[in-house]
């Protein structure tokens, strides 16, 4: 009842307050935990993205950040230069881009769950 | 919903042990590790209580305290000054198993392997902390170890024996946080189920605490059991007198419910009321217990 009030109200109580700053410290720790899903997430990444643009492979940074209640995935990607056919293989030349930031947020629906935990 | 983890039945007297395939005519007892990560959410009152309940179901029962340095589970059991030599008195060869073990004041088939107060967890070899483990399954029915908090050398001592883990947690952001990653640790060799501890009805129903449904749906454990946050587990722990010793409490009823559900038997899920019963606000009017 107190809780459907509070609701009706908007406000927040504590209880769910822990609740949802658990569910982003775990999705943080599971991350964290997981190295080699992040470098393979990062290759496959990449690999999207090269049929489109040259990027430079050695300088790809990702990263994740608490932002506001919501867990953020930050890939900072190099990009070289860019592929006129797109899907066929790259020339090695081509200059060098601005870097391009790309954001990508995971929304809390998307991943309520608990990832299995990494070991 | 979660179904408990029943390795096999355990009401049937003689024939309730693991049968050991390599081993043929040794029955082995359960090992099983109670552990959290974190420090103070009830490792040591829970090992006490399940201990005290399991023996009082006439099981034989080894509890072996693997907090080396930080020795507390004699205290919780009341019984301190029994204790003469310790775990690593053991490991090391100086008195026998027989000497160490001290026996429960009020179960007899209730024995503690106390952890030494003076010495540090680096000093236990890890190896012969796996063959006492063994050495104690073959004449118990259950070894129940206190694990000590971390996740350092003193967690893998502890768990080295085990064959089966019990994970303790109370309704709190960082000890759910600590439980998660002990329980990555303790990867697949282990089923861990979960006991929820020191839940507060009237804060969850308020909103202001992590309910057991709100813990357990993001650590998706069977869940073994869930305890009250009530002032006679201190009282148990203040006179060292293990709650589960007693008839005429909930929470005491709550352990039992646990040792049953360890013993394989399918007893109704764990809660905590949500309401203050009548007679239980007479029972604080009146005094109760202290």
């Amino acid at each position: 009842m107190i809780e459907f009030l509070n609701r009706l109200f908007g406000r927040q109580t504590s209880g769910a307050t822990a609740k949802e700053r658990l569910r982003l410290v775990l999705m943080s720790d599971h991350l964290s935990l997981a190295p080699e899903m992040i470098e393979a997430m990062k290759r496959d990444l990449v690999d999207v993205i090269s049929r489109y643009v040259e990027v430079d492979r050695e300088k790809i940074d990702v990263h994740f950040e608490n932002q506001d209640n919501v867990l953020a995935m930050l890939a900072n990607i190099p990009i070289t230069g860019v592929n006129r056919n797109s899907g066929g293989p790259k020339p090695q030349t081509g200059q060098r881009a601005p870097r391009k930031r790309r954001k990508k947020s995971s929304s809390g629906q998307q991943s309520s769950g608990t990832p299995a935990p990494a070991t | 919903m979660h179904v408990l983890r029943q390795p096999f039945d355990d009401a049937q007297g003689e024939g309730s042990k693991e049968p050991q395939p390599d081993a043929a005519s040794v029955k082995l007892g359960r090992a099983i590790v109670i552990t959290s990560g974190k420090g103070g959410v009830g490792k040591t009152t829970t090992t006490a209580n399940l201990g005290t309940a399991l023996a009082r179901r006439g099981r034989s029962v080894a509890l072996v305290d693997a907090d080396v340095g930080l020795r507390n589970l004699d205290i919780v059991m009341g019984l301190e000054s029994r204790v003469k030599y310790h775990v690593l008195d053991v490991l090391e060869e100086k008195v026998s198993l027989d000497e160490a073990l001290v026996r429960d004041k009020h179960s007899p088939t209730l024995h503690l392997l106390a952890a030494a107060q003076t010495r540090e967890k680096e000093e236990v070899d890890t190896q012969k902390m796996l063959e006492l483990i063994q050495t104690l399954r073959e004449r118990f029915d259950y070894v129940l170890i206190d694990c000590p908090a971390g996740i350092e050398r003193g967690f893998q001592n502890a768990v080295v024996g085990a064959e089966e883990a019990i994970v303790v947690c109370t309704p709190e952001v960082s000890a759910v946080r600590d439980v998660d990653r002990v329980v990555g640790l303790l990867g697949n060799r282990f089923s861990p189920q979960l006991v929820i501890n020191r839940v507060r009805a009237q804060l969850v129903k308020k909103g202001k605490m992590l309910s057991v449904e709100d813990v357990n749906s993001i650590l998706r454990l069977p869940l073994l059991g869930v305890i009250a946050d009530e002032p006679e587990v201190i009282v148990s722990t203040n006179k060292g007198e293990p709650l589960a010793l007693r008839t005429d409490s909930k929470t005491a009823a709550a352990y039992h419910a646990i040792a049953a559900r360890v013993a394989g038997e399918d007893v109704p899920a764990p809660t905590v009321e949500y309401k203050e019963s009548f007679m239980s606000k007479i029972g604080s009017l009146l005094g109760g217990r202290r």
